[in-house]
C-alpha cells in the first residue's frame, strides 16, 4: 500500500506537470495591451506554484516511503523554529506575489487615459448584446428603457426619439474596434447582470443594472474574436455571444461613417 | 472558574420512535444528520451526473429522465450546488461527527442543549423537504445558481424556475440558517460548559477545535445570510426594494422596482459564503490532523501552531469576500484590499500543510482505510490550495473569474478534500457508531477509485478555463471556442461516470458493514481520546454518570518510557512517568 501509494503521488505531480506544459487546450492568442502582462503574471504563477505542487507532493511521497523500516514513531511535539521559519518563508513567497498582482492590476485598472479613448457603450440584456457608438457629435443620446424600448422596431436600447445627440448614435450588433487605439467602454445591463468576457484580449468586467461600469481597453492585432457572457444570466447564458471585430484605423473610420450616415437616414 | 454544566443524563427510552427517531440524544441526532448528508449526497451526485452526460450529450436522452434542456440544467446545477454545499458539506462534518463526538471527546454524555439540538435537526430536514419541492413546481428549480445573484434572483418573469421554485429555495436555506445557528449555540456552549475535568483548552483534541471554530463562523455568517434572504423574499414577494434598481425591464416588462443595488447582494452573500467555505473544511482539517497522527502513532506536529492557524483562518475568513468580486463593478481599489487579505489566509492554510507533513514524518505509518483517505485529503488540498493564489489576484482573476478554472479550484480543495475527510471519517467513527467494522478491502478500492477520479476530473478541467471556457454553460454550442473544447468536457465525463460508479462501493461496503461487519472492540484503532474508552457501539447513556477525568494532551502516541505505543488522555497521572 505504501508503495502504491507512493507512486501514486508521483504519478500525480508528474501527470499534472506534464498535462500542463503540453497543454492541448490553452490562452487564445493575446489580442490586447495588458494581455501580455496578464500572461507574464500567469507564468510566473505557474512556474511557482506549479513547482510548490510538484515538491509537496513528492515531499509526501518521500515521507511516506522514509517510514517504511522504521519500528517505531518519533516522539516530536512540534518545532517552534521550523513553524516560525516555514510561515515568513510562505509569507514573504505569497506576498512577493501578491505585491506584482497588484501592480498589474493598477495597470489594467488605470483610469488615467487619454481623453481621445473611443468611446462604446456596452449593453446586456438576456439575451443579447448591444454596441452602441455616439457618432460625430461624440455625445450619446438619452436612453429610457421603460418607456420606448422596442427590440423589434429598431430600439431595443430605449433611445429617447426627441434627444437631438442620439440622431447619429450608432447601434451595432457586433462590437467593431480599431487596432491599437484606447477604447472606453461604459458597461450597462439591461434586466440582469451579464459579464463582458473577451478571452483573447484578457478582459471581463460584469455589467450590471442600475450601474454604468467604465473599463478600457486597448486591441492591437486586428482580426476577430468572441465575447462570451461569463455571469448566469439565465436560460440562454450559454449562447450569449458576440463577436468582436478589430480592424484598421481607416477600416473603422470608414465603417463608422458608413453606419453614422445610415443611423441618421433612418431618423430623417 | 466558569461551573460546567451538569452532562444531562440520557436515560434512553423504551419506546423506539421515542430512542431512534425524535430523539434529543447527541448520538441518535449526529447518525439522523450523517444520513440527512448520505440522502443529499445521493441526489446532488444524481444531478452532477446528469448534468455531465447533457453536456457532453445535449440532445440525449437519458433513461427514467428523458432529454434535458438548457433550464433544466441550469436548475440541476442549482440544486447541486445547494445540497452539496449546504446539506453535504456543512452539515456531515460539523453537524453529523460534530454532534455526535463533540461531547463524548470533551467526556460529556449529552450537548448542552439536547432539545435544541434535536429542534436544530428536524428543521435542517424541512429545509431539505422544501428544497426538494422545488423539483416538483410549476417552473421548476431555481436556476440562478447556489448564489442566487439579484436581480436574476428578484425577478420572477427573469427565467422559468425563477417564480415559485426560488421562493422555496430561499425558504428552504433561510430554515437551514435557523437550523445552522442552533447547532452552533449548542456547539459553542457544550465546548465551553461541557468540558469534563482536566479538560484543558490545550487538551482538546483538533476536531473539537474545529467544530468549536466552525460554530462561531456558523453563528456570524449564516445570520448574516438569514437577513440577506429575508430582505430577497421581501422584494419578490412585498414590494421592497433592496437589490433591484430603477429602469429594467424583463422579458418586455417595465420592471416596477427602484432604488436597490445587486451589488449589496453580493456583499451580503459572500459575507456569508466564504466563511461558509471555511465552514465546509475546518472541521476536514481537524479531522484529518486528528487521523494523521492516529495512523502514524505520532503526536501532531505543533499542536499549538495548529489550533493558532485553525483560529487565524476562522478569523481572516470574515474579511475576504470580497475576492469573489473583483470583476463585480465594485471600486477597483477594494480589489488592492481583498487580495492582500486574501493572501494573508493563504499563510496559515500553507501552515497546517507544513504541520501535516510533519506529522507524518518520522512514524511508523499504519495505512488503514481512515489513513488513506488522510493522506488523499492532504494531496488534493495542496492541488486545490495552490490555485487559490491566482485567483486571489484580481488581474489574473479578471481572465479566470467564472471560468472552468474557478470550478476546479474549488472542488478539489472544497469538494473533494472535504468529502476525502467525510470519508475518512466515517471509516474511522463507523465502529463506534454501529459497533461493527466497515471492510478494509473495500474501503481500499473505494479510496483508490476515488482518488484517481478526483484527479481525473478535476485537474484537466483546470486548461478549460485557462482557455476561457465560462462555468454555468449548459451547452457548448452557443459560442464558437467553447465549442471546441468539447473532446475535453467528454472526457472529464467519462471520468466522473466511472468515478460515481465506484461510489457504489462506498455504499454497499456501508450498509454491508452496518448488519455483516465485523463486531468492533471498543478501540479498534488504539486511540488516546475519550470517546475509545466506551464500548462500542457507544450506550446510550453515554459516560453514564462517570465523570472522565483527563491528565494528558490527545496526541500522546509513542511515548518515550511507555510501555503501550499509547497514553489515554484519562489514563492516571502517575503513569506519565
Amino acid at each position: 500500500m505504501r508503495l502504491a501509494l507512493v507512486i501514486a503521488l508521483l504519478l500525480i505531480a508528474v501527470g499534472s506537470l506534464w498535462l500542463f506544459i503540453v497543454h492541448p487546450w490553452w490562452f487564445p492568442a493575446a489580442a490586447s495591451r495588458n494581455a501580455g502582462a496578464l500572461d507574464h503574471e500567469f507564468r510566473i504563477a505557474f512556474w511557482v506554484f506549479g513547482g510548490l505542487f510538484v515538491a509537496a507532493q513528492i515531499a509526501l511521497a518521500a515521507f511516506l516511503l522514509s517510514s517504511r523500516q522504521r519500528k517505531k514513531s518519533d516522539y516530536i511535539l512540534g518545532n517552534w523554529k521550523l513553524e516560525i521559519a516555514w510561515t515568513l518563508a510562505i509569507a514573504a513567497l505569497f506576498f512577493w506575489f501578491n505585491v506584482s498582482g497588484e501592480k498589474v492590476w493598477s495597470r489594467v485598472m488605470d483610469h488615467h487615459r487619454a481623453n481621445d479613448a473611443l468611446q462604446v457603450e456596452v449593453t446586456g440584456a438576456q439575451f443579447q448584446w448591444y454596441f452602441r457608438y455616439p457618432g460625430h457629435d461624440g455625445v450619446f443620446g438619452r436612453l429610457d428603457a421603460q418607456k420606448f424600448a422596442r427590440p423589434d422596431e429598431g430600439n431595443p436600447l430605449g433611445l429617447d426619439p426627441a434627444d437631438l445627440a442620439g440622431r447619429d448614435d450608432v447601434l451595432s450588433s457586433s462590437l467593431v474596434l480599431p487596432a491599437g487605439r484606447d477604447v472606453e467602454l461604459t458597461l450597462r445591463a439591461q434586466d440582469v447582470i451579464h459579464s463582458v468576457f473577451i478571452p483573447a484580449m484578457r478582459f471581463k468586467q460584469d455589467a450590471v443594472p442600475g450601474m454604468t461600469i467604465r473599463a478600457h481597453l486597448q486591441p492591437t492585432q486586428a482580426g476577430n474574436y468572441e465575447i462570451a457572457c461569463a455571469e448566469l444570466c439565465g436560460l440562454g447564458h450559454y449562447r450569449m455571444r458576440a463577436q468582436v471585430r478589430v480592424v484598421s484605423p481607416e477600416e473603422f473610420a470608414s465603417w463608422l461613417a458608413t453606419q453614422e450616415l445610415r443611423a441618421q437616414e433612418k431618423t430623417d | 472558574m466558569l461551573k460546567r454544566f451538569p452532562s444531562a443524563a440520557t436515560t434512553p427510552s423504551k419506546l423506539l420512535l421515542r430512542r431512534y427517531i425524535f430523539t434529543s440524544d447527541h448520538k441518535m441526532i449526529g447518525i439522523q444528520y450523517f444520513f440527512l448528508s448520505l440522502a443529499a449526497v445521493l441526489v446532488g451526485t444524481w444531478l452532477s451526473l446528469l448534468m455531465r452526460i447533457h453536456l457532453v450529450w445535449p440532445h440525449g436522452r437519458i433513461p427514467l429522465v428523458g432529454e434535458i434542456k438548457p433550464e433544466n440544467y441550469l436548475g440541476l446545477l442549482t440544486m447541486h450546488g445547494t445540497l452539496m454545499v449546504f446539506f453535504v458539506l456543512s452539515t456531515v462534518p460539523q453537524n453529523g461527527f460534530g454532534t455526535y463526538f463533540l461531547p463524548l471527546q470533551l467526556g460529556a454524555s449529552e450537548m448542552a442543549f439536547p432539545r435544541l439540538n434535536m429542534a436544530g435537526f428536524w428543521t435542517a430536514l424541512a429545509s431539505f423537504f422544501v428544497l426538494l419541492a422545488a423539483f416538483f413546481v410549476p417552473g421548476g428549480a431555481s436556476i440562478a445558481g447556489w448564489t442566487q445573484y439579484a436581480p436574476l434572483s428578484a425577478i420572477r418573469a427573469a427565467g422559468p424556475g425563477q417564480g415559485i421554485g426560488t421562493d422555496l429555495w430561499l425558504v428552504s436555506i433561510g430554515l437551514f440558517c435557523l437550523s445552522s445557528v442552533m447547532s452552533a449555540i449548542n456547539f459553542v456552549t457544550t465546548t465551553v460548559k461541557q468540558r469534563t475535568p482536566g479538560m484543558r483548552w490545550m487538551r482538546m483534541p483538533l476536531p473539537c477545535w474545529s467544530w468549536f471554530v466552525t460554530a462561531i463562523l456558523s453563528l456570524l455568517a449564516f445570520s448574516v445570510l438569514l437577513a440577506a434572504l429575508i430582505l430577497l423574499l421581501l422584494d419578490r414577494n412585498a414590494g421592497t426594494n433592496f437589490f433591484v434598481p430603477a429602469g429594467l425591464i424583463v422579458s418586455g416588462q417595465a420592471v416596477n422596482h427602484s432604488g436597490g443595488s445587486p451589488l449589496l447582494w453580493q456583499h451580503l452573500f459572500w459575507f456569508f459564503g466564504h466563511p461558509e467555505v471555511y465552514i465546509a473544511i475546518l472541521p476536514a482539517m481537524g479531522i484529518t490532523s486528528h487521523l494523521l497522527s492516529v495512523f502514524s502513532r505520532k503526536p501532531v506536529f505543533g499542536y499549538r501552531a495548529m489550533v493558532g492557524a485553525t483560529i487565524a483562518i476562522g478569523a481572516l475568513g470574515f474579511m475576504v469576500w470580497g475576492h469573489h468580486m473583483f470583476v463585480s463593478g465594485m471600486n477597483p481599489y477594494e480589489g488592492f484590499a481583498f487580495s492582500t487579505l486574501t493572501t494573508a489566509i493563504a499563510v496559515p492554510s500553507a501552515i497546517k500543510v507544513f504541520n501535516w507533513l510533519g506529522t507524518i514524518y518520522g512514524g511508523k505509518l499504519q495505512f488503514s482505510t481512515p489513513m488513506l483517505f488522510s493522506i488523499g485529503f492532504v494531496s488534493l488540498f495542496i492541488a486545490g490550495g495552490l490555485t487559490g493564489p491566482f485567483l486571489a489576484q484580481p488581474s489574473l482573476d479578471m481572465y479566470l473569474h467564472d471560468t472552468y478554472f474557478v470550478v476546479a479550484h474549488f472542488h478539489l480543495i472544497m469538494a473533494m478534500a472535504g468529502i476525502f475527510a467525510v470519508f475518512s471519517a466515517t471509516y474511522f467513527w463507523f465502529p463506534k457508531m454501529f459497533g461493527r467494522m466497515m471492510s478494509e478491502r473495500l474501503g481500499a478500492i473505494h479510496f483508490w477509485f476515488t482518488l484517481a477520479g478526483a484527479y481525473a476530473i478535476f485537474m484537466p478541467m483546470h486548461l478549460l478555463g485557462v482557455a476561457g471556457h465560462p462555468r454555468r454553460y449548459s451547452e457548448l454550442t452557443g459560442v464558437q471556442y467553447v465549442a471546441a473544447m468539447a473532446p475535453l468536457q467528454k472526457f472529464i465525463t467519462f471520468a466522473a461516470v466511472i468515478t460515481i460508479c465506484g461510489q457504489l462501493v462506498f455504499l454497499f461496503n456501508l450498509f454491508w458493514s452496518m448488519f455483516r461487519g465485523r463486531r468492533a472492540e471498543a478501540n479498534p484503532w488504539v486511540c488516546t481520546t475519550l470517546e475509545w474508552t466506551l464500548p462500542s457501539p457507544t450506550p446510550a447513556a453515554g459516560f453514564a454518570g462517570r465523570v472522565p477525568v483527563v491528565n494528558r494532551g490527545p496526541y500522546e502516541y509513542s511515548v518515550p518510557g511507555s510501555t503501550a505505543d499509547f497514553v489515554a488522555q484519562d489514563a492516571p497521572a502517575t503513569q506519565e512517568g
